[in-house]
Protein backbone atom coordinates (compact mmCIF):
# COMPACT_ATOMS: atom_id res chain seq x y z
CA UNK A 1 0.00 0.00 0.00
CA UNK A 2 1.63 3.16 -0.98
CA UNK A 3 2.11 5.79 1.91
CA UNK A 4 0.98 9.20 2.00
CA UNK A 5 2.16 12.06 -0.14
CA UNK A 6 4.30 14.26 2.38
CA UNK A 7 5.66 16.16 -0.11
CA UNK A 8 1.98 17.78 -0.99
CA UNK A 9 0.73 17.45 2.30
CA UNK A 10 3.09 19.64 4.53
CA UNK A 11 3.28 21.91 1.67
CA UNK A 12 -0.44 22.45 2.14
CA UNK A 13 -0.07 22.72 5.15
CA UNK A 14 1.91 25.21 5.50
CA UNK A 15 0.84 27.44 2.83
CA UNK A 16 -2.81 27.15 5.02
CA UNK A 17 -0.61 28.19 8.07
CA UNK A 18 1.24 31.14 6.65
CA UNK A 19 -2.04 32.62 4.78
CA UNK A 20 -3.70 32.71 7.89
CA UNK A 21 -0.71 33.50 10.61
CA UNK A 22 0.65 36.36 8.43
CA UNK A 23 -2.11 38.61 7.88
CA UNK A 24 -2.27 38.11 12.09
CA UNK A 25 0.69 38.88 12.39
CA UNK A 26 0.96 41.95 10.15
CA UNK A 27 -2.17 43.59 11.38
CA UNK A 28 -2.12 42.50 15.30
CA UNK A 29 1.38 42.70 15.87
CA UNK A 30 2.54 45.07 13.54
CA UNK A 31 1.47 48.44 15.10
CA UNK A 32 2.71 46.98 18.51
CA UNK A 33 6.65 47.07 17.19
CA UNK A 34 9.00 49.36 17.91
CA UNK A 35 9.75 52.33 18.12
CA UNK A 36 6.42 53.93 17.94
CA UNK A 37 4.73 56.68 15.88
CA UNK A 38 6.74 59.85 17.55
CA UNK A 39 8.14 60.75 14.11
CA UNK A 40 8.17 59.88 10.30
CA UNK A 41 11.08 58.23 10.58
CA UNK A 42 10.03 56.02 13.36
CA UNK A 43 6.32 55.52 12.00
CA UNK A 44 8.82 54.01 8.67
CA UNK A 45 10.83 51.89 10.78
CA UNK A 46 7.40 50.42 12.27
CA UNK A 47 6.09 49.97 8.41
CA UNK A 48 9.77 48.59 7.70
CA UNK A 49 10.09 45.71 11.18
CA UNK A 50 6.47 45.12 9.58
CA UNK A 51 7.85 43.70 6.65
CA UNK A 52 10.37 42.22 7.99
CA UNK A 53 8.17 40.56 10.09
CA UNK A 54 5.49 39.65 7.95
CA UNK A 55 8.25 37.89 5.46
CA UNK A 56 9.38 36.49 8.00
CA UNK A 57 6.49 34.86 9.64
CA UNK A 58 6.16 32.02 6.38
CA UNK A 59 9.91 31.49 6.88
CA UNK A 60 9.58 30.65 10.70
CA UNK A 61 6.37 28.68 10.07
CA UNK A 62 8.34 26.55 7.47
CA UNK A 63 10.84 25.46 10.22
CA UNK A 64 8.77 25.13 13.05
CA UNK A 65 5.91 23.14 11.26
CA UNK A 66 8.58 21.27 9.18
CA UNK A 67 10.30 20.29 13.03
CA UNK A 68 6.86 19.27 14.08
CA UNK A 69 6.18 17.42 10.92
CA UNK A 70 8.98 15.21 11.06
CA UNK A 71 8.54 14.61 14.85
CA UNK A 72 5.04 13.43 14.31
CA UNK A 73 5.07 10.99 11.21
CA UNK A 74 8.33 10.14 11.30
CA UNK A 75 8.56 8.98 14.59
CA UNK A 76 10.32 5.95 14.78
CA UNK A 77 8.35 2.83 17.10
CA UNK A 78 8.64 2.12 20.14
CA UNK A 79 10.96 -0.66 20.64
CA UNK A 80 12.04 -0.74 17.09
CA UNK A 81 15.49 0.01 15.43
CA UNK A 82 15.57 0.35 12.07
CA UNK A 83 17.42 1.97 9.66
CA UNK A 84 16.43 5.08 7.83
CA UNK A 85 15.73 5.21 3.91
CA UNK A 86 18.45 5.95 2.04
CA UNK A 87 18.66 9.93 1.68
CA UNK A 88 19.54 11.12 -2.42
CA UNK A 89 19.98 14.87 -3.31
CA UNK A 90 16.20 16.49 -4.61
CA UNK A 91 17.86 19.20 -7.13
CA UNK A 92 14.49 20.28 -7.63
CA UNK A 93 14.01 21.02 -3.45
CA UNK A 94 17.75 22.24 -3.66
CA UNK A 95 16.86 24.68 -6.50
CA UNK A 96 14.01 25.87 -4.66
CA UNK A 97 15.40 26.97 -1.74
CA UNK A 98 18.11 28.68 -3.63
CA UNK A 99 15.99 30.78 -5.35
CA UNK A 100 13.45 31.06 -2.93
CA UNK A 101 16.11 32.51 -0.29
CA UNK A 102 18.09 34.52 -2.75
CA UNK A 103 14.96 36.39 -3.31
CA UNK A 104 13.98 36.87 -0.40
CA UNK A 105 17.70 38.49 1.03
CA UNK A 106 17.89 40.49 -2.49
CA UNK A 107 13.74 41.33 -2.48
CA UNK A 108 14.76 42.77 1.55
CA UNK A 109 18.26 44.23 0.37
CA UNK A 110 16.12 46.62 -2.37
CA UNK A 111 13.34 47.36 -0.16
CA UNK A 112 15.93 48.55 2.63
CA UNK A 113 17.83 50.50 -0.39
CA UNK A 114 14.33 51.89 -1.75
CA UNK A 115 13.58 52.82 2.09
CA UNK A 116 16.63 54.54 3.17
CA UNK A 117 17.06 56.66 0.04
CA UNK A 118 13.16 57.76 -0.15
CA UNK A 119 13.08 57.87 3.61
CA UNK A 120 16.02 60.59 3.84
CA UNK A 121 18.33 58.03 5.92
CA UNK A 122 14.93 56.79 7.34
CA UNK A 123 16.31 58.60 10.69
CA UNK A 124 19.86 57.68 10.68
CA UNK A 125 23.05 59.22 10.21
CA UNK A 126 23.62 59.59 6.94
CA UNK A 127 26.77 61.66 6.77
CA UNK A 128 28.23 64.74 6.17
CA UNK A 129 26.62 64.98 3.06
CA UNK A 130 23.85 62.89 2.53
CA UNK A 131 22.31 61.62 -0.58
CA UNK A 132 18.69 62.70 -0.20
CA UNK A 133 17.72 65.89 1.34
CA UNK A 134 14.15 66.13 2.45
CA UNK A 135 12.38 69.09 0.95
CA UNK A 136 11.43 72.58 2.81
CA UNK A 137 12.37 74.20 5.48
CA UNK A 138 14.84 72.07 7.88
CA UNK A 139 14.98 73.00 11.50
CA UNK A 140 19.37 72.91 12.05
CA UNK A 141 19.96 71.25 15.63
CA UNK A 142 23.74 70.78 16.33
CA UNK A 143 24.19 67.67 18.96
CA UNK A 144 27.30 67.79 21.04
CA UNK A 145 28.61 64.70 22.39
CA UNK A 146 30.95 64.41 25.47
CA UNK A 147 32.07 62.61 28.12
CA UNK A 148 29.35 61.86 29.52
CA UNK A 149 27.13 64.36 28.41
CA UNK A 150 24.84 65.70 25.63
CA UNK A 151 24.39 69.54 24.80
CA UNK A 152 22.38 70.44 21.71
CA UNK A 153 23.24 74.19 19.59
CA UNK A 154 20.65 75.88 17.89
CA UNK A 155 22.24 77.86 15.64
CA UNK A 156 20.03 79.79 13.50
CA UNK A 157 18.37 80.95 17.66
CA UNK A 158 21.69 82.84 18.12
CA UNK A 159 23.87 79.75 18.32
CA UNK A 160 22.46 78.79 21.86
CA UNK A 161 23.62 75.66 23.22
CA UNK A 162 20.83 74.11 25.49
CA UNK A 163 21.23 71.26 28.23
CA UNK A 164 17.95 69.21 26.74
CA UNK A 165 16.88 69.01 23.06
CA UNK A 166 13.88 70.30 22.74
CA UNK A 167 11.77 70.38 19.06
CA UNK A 168 8.90 71.62 17.57
CA UNK A 169 6.17 69.19 15.78
CA UNK A 170 5.36 69.31 12.31
CA UNK A 171 9.30 70.62 11.39
CA UNK A 172 11.73 68.68 9.85
CA UNK A 173 14.83 69.10 11.84
CA UNK A 174 18.43 68.48 10.81
CA UNK A 175 20.25 66.85 13.20
CA UNK A 176 24.28 67.31 12.91
CA UNK A 177 26.16 64.83 15.39
CA UNK A 178 29.11 65.32 16.77
CA UNK A 179 31.34 64.89 18.97
CA UNK A 180 34.41 66.74 21.14
CA UNK A 181 36.18 63.91 22.19
CA UNK A 182 35.53 60.18 21.75
CA UNK A 183 33.23 57.92 19.87
CA UNK A 184 29.53 58.23 21.02
CA UNK A 185 26.26 57.41 19.31
CA UNK A 186 23.32 60.16 19.77
CA UNK A 187 19.89 57.42 20.31
CA UNK A 188 16.92 59.49 20.37
CA UNK A 189 14.58 56.09 20.66
CA UNK A 190 11.03 56.82 20.30
CA UNK A 191 11.94 59.42 17.13
CA UNK A 192 13.92 56.40 15.55
CA UNK A 193 17.09 58.61 15.52
CA UNK A 194 20.33 56.82 15.67
CA UNK A 195 23.35 58.67 14.37
CA UNK A 196 27.03 58.11 15.49
CA UNK A 197 28.76 61.26 17.20
CA UNK A 198 32.72 60.89 16.25
CA UNK A 199 35.00 63.44 16.72
CA UNK A 200 35.63 65.84 13.39
CA UNK A 201 32.52 64.36 11.83
CA UNK A 202 29.28 66.30 10.80
CA UNK A 203 26.62 63.52 10.90
CA UNK A 204 23.24 64.22 9.44
CA UNK A 205 20.56 63.02 10.38
CA UNK A 206 16.41 63.96 9.70
CA UNK A 207 13.32 63.81 11.50
CA UNK A 208 10.15 65.39 12.01
CA UNK A 209 8.78 64.97 15.14
CA UNK A 210 4.71 64.38 14.65
CA UNK A 211 3.39 64.22 17.83
CA UNK A 212 3.73 66.88 21.35
CA UNK A 213 5.68 64.10 23.90
CA UNK A 214 8.67 63.30 25.73
CA UNK A 215 11.63 60.90 24.49
CA UNK A 216 14.29 59.35 25.61
CA UNK A 217 18.00 60.16 24.23
CA UNK A 218 20.27 57.46 25.21
CA UNK A 219 24.03 57.04 24.22
CA UNK A 220 24.46 53.28 21.85
CA UNK A 221 28.16 53.64 22.16
CA UNK A 222 30.79 52.07 25.00
CA UNK A 223 32.74 55.77 25.71
CA UNK A 224 33.29 54.75 29.01
CA UNK A 225 32.80 54.76 33.16
CA UNK A 226 29.69 56.74 32.85
CA UNK A 227 28.33 55.62 29.50
CA UNK A 228 25.53 53.93 30.97
CA UNK A 229 23.98 57.46 32.47
CA UNK A 230 24.62 59.22 29.49
CA UNK A 231 20.59 60.12 29.24
CA UNK A 232 18.23 62.79 29.08
CA UNK A 233 14.43 63.26 28.46
CA UNK A 234 13.91 65.25 25.20
CA UNK A 235 10.66 67.04 24.29
CA UNK A 236 8.60 67.78 21.58
CA UNK A 237 6.67 70.93 21.66
CA UNK A 238 3.88 72.90 19.99
CA UNK A 239 5.87 75.45 17.60
CA UNK A 240 4.67 78.14 20.19
CA UNK A 241 5.93 76.38 22.96
CA UNK A 242 9.36 75.77 21.12
CA UNK A 243 9.56 79.45 20.63
CA UNK A 244 9.02 80.42 23.61
CA UNK A 245 11.53 77.91 25.08
CA UNK A 246 14.20 79.23 23.13
CA UNK A 247 13.75 81.87 23.86
CA UNK A 248 13.76 81.47 27.45
CA UNK A 249 17.07 79.20 26.72
CA UNK A 250 19.19 82.64 24.94
CA UNK A 251 18.07 84.46 28.43
CA UNK A 252 19.43 82.09 30.63
CA UNK A 253 22.22 80.85 28.99
CA UNK A 254 23.22 84.12 27.67
CA UNK A 255 26.23 84.27 30.13
CA UNK A 256 27.51 81.18 28.29
CA UNK A 257 26.90 81.69 24.19
CA UNK A 258 29.20 84.66 24.84
CA UNK A 259 32.20 82.50 24.95
CA UNK A 260 30.98 79.82 22.72
CA UNK A 261 32.85 79.59 19.86
CA UNK A 262 31.54 80.48 16.59
CA UNK A 263 28.99 77.67 15.39
CA UNK A 264 30.88 75.33 13.28
CA UNK A 265 30.38 71.60 11.90
CA UNK A 266 32.38 69.85 13.88
CA UNK A 267 34.93 70.84 17.14
CA UNK A 268 38.05 69.41 18.89
CA UNK A 269 39.04 72.19 20.80
CA UNK A 270 42.05 72.64 23.28
CA UNK A 271 42.99 71.28 25.57
CA UNK A 272 43.46 67.69 23.86
CA UNK A 273 45.51 66.64 26.82
CA UNK A 274 46.35 68.11 30.06
CA UNK A 275 49.13 70.39 30.58
CA UNK A 276 49.24 70.74 26.32
CA UNK B 1 41.48 15.60 42.16
CA UNK B 2 43.06 18.00 39.39
CA UNK B 3 39.89 19.68 38.44
CA UNK B 4 38.92 20.50 41.95
CA UNK B 5 41.99 21.70 42.63
CA UNK B 6 41.55 24.19 39.44
CA UNK B 7 38.20 24.95 40.52
CA UNK B 8 39.56 26.07 43.98
CA UNK B 9 42.37 27.93 42.49
CA UNK B 10 39.85 29.64 40.42
CA UNK B 11 37.22 30.61 43.16
CA UNK B 12 39.95 31.91 45.51
CA UNK B 13 40.98 33.96 42.48
CA UNK B 14 37.31 34.76 41.83
CA UNK B 15 36.66 35.50 45.35
CA UNK B 16 39.98 37.92 45.97
CA UNK B 17 38.85 39.64 42.69
CA UNK B 18 35.60 40.26 43.88
CA UNK B 19 36.93 41.64 47.27
CA UNK B 20 39.66 43.76 45.85
CA UNK B 21 36.66 45.37 43.75
CA UNK B 22 34.41 45.76 47.01
CA UNK B 23 37.47 47.31 49.42
CA UNK B 24 38.34 49.50 46.10
CA UNK B 25 34.71 51.00 45.81
CA UNK B 26 34.81 54.34 47.91
CA UNK B 27 33.04 54.87 51.29
CA UNK B 28 30.14 56.58 51.73
CA UNK B 29 30.20 59.93 53.33
CA UNK B 30 27.36 61.66 54.94
CA UNK B 31 27.30 65.39 54.57
CA UNK B 32 26.56 67.14 57.62
CA UNK B 33 23.52 68.33 59.37
CA UNK B 34 23.06 72.26 58.50
CA UNK B 35 20.64 73.26 61.71
CA UNK B 36 20.33 77.21 61.38
CA UNK B 37 19.84 76.91 57.38
CA UNK B 38 18.38 73.41 57.62
CA UNK B 39 19.56 71.09 54.58
CA UNK B 40 23.12 70.05 54.53
CA UNK B 41 26.64 71.14 54.14
CA UNK B 42 29.46 69.35 52.28
CA UNK B 43 33.36 70.43 52.30
CA UNK B 44 35.21 69.18 49.79
CA UNK B 45 38.68 69.74 47.81
CA UNK B 46 40.25 69.54 44.50
CA UNK B 47 43.34 68.49 44.51
CA UNK B 48 46.32 67.83 41.33
CA UNK B 49 48.37 65.29 42.89
CA UNK B 50 46.38 63.20 45.74
CA UNK B 51 49.58 62.06 47.44
CA UNK B 52 50.71 59.03 48.30
CA UNK B 53 49.17 58.92 51.93
CA UNK B 54 45.98 58.68 50.14
CA UNK B 55 46.10 56.83 47.24
CA UNK B 56 49.03 54.63 47.71
CA UNK B 57 48.77 52.82 44.34
CA UNK B 58 48.32 56.53 42.35
CA UNK B 59 49.39 59.08 44.74
CA UNK B 60 50.38 61.79 41.17
CA UNK B 61 46.28 61.40 40.20
CA UNK B 62 44.32 64.48 40.51
CA UNK B 63 41.32 64.03 43.22
CA UNK B 64 38.69 65.52 45.16
CA UNK B 65 38.64 64.99 48.59
CA UNK B 66 35.94 65.34 51.11
CA UNK B 67 35.49 66.34 54.44
CA UNK B 68 34.85 63.92 57.11
CA UNK B 69 35.61 64.33 61.26
CA UNK B 70 37.74 66.77 60.77
CA UNK B 71 39.95 64.68 58.25
CA UNK B 72 40.46 65.11 54.14
CA UNK B 73 39.54 61.86 52.76
CA UNK B 74 39.53 60.04 49.63
CA UNK B 75 35.53 59.61 48.79
CA UNK B 76 33.30 60.67 46.12
CA UNK B 77 30.36 58.59 47.50
CA UNK B 78 28.69 61.79 49.50
CA UNK B 79 25.11 60.84 50.77
CA UNK B 80 22.46 63.98 51.48
CA UNK B 81 18.71 64.36 52.42
CA UNK B 82 16.27 64.63 50.16
CA UNK B 83 14.37 67.54 49.18
CA UNK B 84 16.75 69.69 50.62
CA UNK B 85 19.34 72.04 50.15
CA UNK B 86 22.81 71.32 50.49
CA UNK B 87 25.64 73.39 50.89
CA UNK B 88 28.57 73.28 48.65
CA UNK B 89 32.28 74.46 50.12
CA UNK B 90 34.55 74.12 47.91
CA UNK B 91 38.90 74.94 47.84
CA UNK B 92 40.43 74.63 44.87
CA UNK B 93 44.18 73.93 45.05
CA UNK B 94 44.60 72.77 41.37
CA UNK B 95 45.87 75.09 38.24
CA UNK B 96 43.00 75.65 35.04
CA UNK B 97 43.18 73.15 32.23
CA UNK B 98 40.76 74.41 30.52
CA UNK B 99 37.37 73.47 29.40
CA UNK B 100 36.64 71.53 26.14
CA UNK B 101 32.80 72.38 26.24
CA UNK B 102 32.83 76.29 26.78
CA UNK B 103 28.93 75.94 27.89
CA UNK B 104 29.89 74.40 30.85
CA UNK B 105 31.46 77.40 32.10
CA UNK B 106 28.39 79.04 33.27
CA UNK B 107 26.46 77.96 36.40
CA UNK B 108 23.62 75.82 36.40
CA UNK B 109 21.06 74.26 38.94
CA UNK B 110 22.42 76.20 42.37
CA UNK B 111 19.79 78.26 44.51
CA UNK B 112 19.88 81.99 42.25
CA UNK B 113 21.83 80.66 38.95
CA UNK B 114 24.96 81.45 41.27
CA UNK B 115 28.17 80.03 43.00
CA UNK B 116 30.65 82.41 44.91
CA UNK B 117 34.32 82.56 44.21
CA UNK B 118 36.34 83.71 46.74
CA UNK B 119 33.44 85.53 48.14
CA UNK B 120 32.31 87.08 45.39
CA UNK B 121 29.14 85.80 43.25
CA UNK B 122 29.70 84.89 39.27
CA UNK B 123 27.54 82.70 36.76
CA UNK B 124 30.34 82.11 34.82
CA UNK B 125 33.76 82.07 34.28
CA UNK B 126 36.29 82.16 31.32
CA UNK B 127 36.49 78.70 29.86
CA UNK B 128 39.71 78.59 29.94
CA UNK B 129 40.26 79.19 33.90
CA UNK B 130 38.34 75.99 34.24
CA UNK B 131 40.44 73.84 36.65
CA UNK B 132 37.18 71.76 37.12
CA UNK B 133 33.35 71.73 37.31
CA UNK B 134 30.95 70.13 40.17
CA UNK B 135 28.29 68.98 38.06
CA UNK B 136 25.74 66.51 39.15
CA UNK B 137 23.87 66.00 35.26
CA UNK B 138 20.84 65.01 36.11
CA UNK B 139 20.10 67.25 38.86
CA UNK B 140 20.82 69.96 36.19
CA UNK B 141 24.01 70.85 39.10
CA UNK B 142 26.75 72.26 36.95
CA UNK B 143 29.02 74.36 38.73
CA UNK B 144 32.72 75.90 36.89
CA UNK B 145 35.61 75.76 39.66
CA UNK B 146 38.35 78.01 38.50
CA UNK B 147 41.93 77.11 39.13
CA UNK B 148 44.99 78.92 40.78
CA UNK B 149 46.82 80.56 38.89
CA UNK B 150 49.80 79.15 37.63
CA UNK B 151 52.48 81.67 38.89
CA UNK B 152 51.09 81.66 42.25
CA UNK B 153 53.12 80.86 44.96
CA UNK B 154 52.94 78.58 47.64
CA UNK B 155 51.42 75.72 45.69
CA UNK B 156 50.07 72.43 47.02
CA UNK B 157 52.51 69.31 45.82
CA UNK B 158 49.91 66.87 46.93
CA UNK B 159 46.81 66.23 48.99
CA UNK B 160 45.64 66.29 51.66
CA UNK B 161 46.22 69.91 51.12
CA UNK B 162 45.37 72.69 53.77
CA UNK B 163 44.32 76.28 53.49
CA UNK B 164 47.86 77.62 53.84
CA UNK B 165 48.94 76.61 50.27
CA UNK B 166 47.22 78.52 47.57
CA UNK B 167 43.83 77.84 46.54
CA UNK B 168 40.33 79.43 45.63
CA UNK B 169 37.15 79.17 47.99
CA UNK B 170 34.09 78.23 46.01
CA UNK B 171 30.36 78.37 47.57
CA UNK B 172 27.39 76.93 46.10
CA UNK B 173 23.86 75.36 47.22
CA UNK B 174 21.47 73.19 45.18
CA UNK B 175 18.81 71.71 45.82
CA UNK B 176 17.85 67.70 46.08
CA UNK B 177 15.00 65.84 45.15
CA UNK B 178 13.52 62.36 45.03
CA UNK B 179 15.98 59.91 46.41
CA UNK B 180 18.36 57.78 44.49
CA UNK B 181 21.83 57.59 43.32
CA UNK B 182 22.68 60.44 40.93
CA UNK B 183 26.33 60.29 39.14
CA UNK B 184 28.30 63.27 39.74
CA UNK B 185 31.81 64.41 37.60
CA UNK B 186 34.11 66.83 36.65
CA UNK B 187 33.95 67.58 32.77
CA UNK B 188 37.22 69.48 32.90
CA UNK B 189 39.53 66.86 30.70
CA UNK B 190 41.94 67.11 33.56
CA UNK B 191 43.65 63.53 33.92
CA UNK B 192 47.34 64.00 32.96
CA UNK B 193 49.10 61.97 30.97
CA UNK B 194 45.87 60.73 29.12
CA UNK B 195 44.36 61.21 25.72
CA UNK B 196 41.83 63.62 25.58
CA UNK B 197 42.79 64.22 29.44
CA UNK B 198 39.54 61.62 30.20
CA UNK B 199 41.38 58.49 31.75
CA UNK B 200 42.85 57.52 35.24
CA UNK B 201 41.09 59.42 37.54
CA UNK B 202 38.26 60.80 35.37
CA UNK B 203 37.48 56.90 35.46
CA UNK B 204 38.04 55.25 38.34
CA UNK B 205 35.16 55.75 41.18
CA UNK B 206 37.17 57.77 44.15
CA UNK B 207 38.77 60.27 42.16
CA UNK B 208 37.39 63.18 39.70
CA UNK B 209 33.75 61.16 39.63
CA UNK B 210 31.21 59.69 42.10
CA UNK B 211 27.87 59.32 43.42
CA UNK B 212 25.63 61.57 45.35
CA UNK B 213 22.94 59.59 47.14
CA UNK B 214 19.75 61.18 47.70
CA UNK B 215 18.11 59.41 51.00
Amino acid sequence: MEGPNHARRFVTLWLIASAIATPLVVLLLGPALPPGKASEQASGQVADNTVLIGMSTPVLLLVVLYLLYAVIYFRQPRGAVLEGPGVRGDSRVQTTWLVVTVALVLALAAYGTVRLYADRGAGSGSGPAPLTKPSGAKLPVQVIAQQWYFTYRYPTHGGVETPHLVLPVDQTVELHVTSIDVIHSFWAYQLGVKADANPQVDNIAYVKPTKVGSFEVRCAELCGIWHGEMFDRGQVMTREGFETWIHQQQVNFAPATKVLPPYGRTYLPEPKRRGE
Amino acid sequence: MAVSAAVAVLGTLIGLYVSLWAKNFPRTVAALAAPPTGGANLTLETVAAVGKKLSPQHPEWVSYLVKSNGRWIRSTVFKVPAYSVVHVTLYQFDTPTGLRNPFLSQVQGTVGGTATLDGKAFRSIEPEEASHTFAVPELGVFVPLAGVPEEAKNQCEEGPCELTSAHRTITFSFRTGARGRYRWQCFVPCAAGWLLGNGGPMQTLGYMDGFIDVV
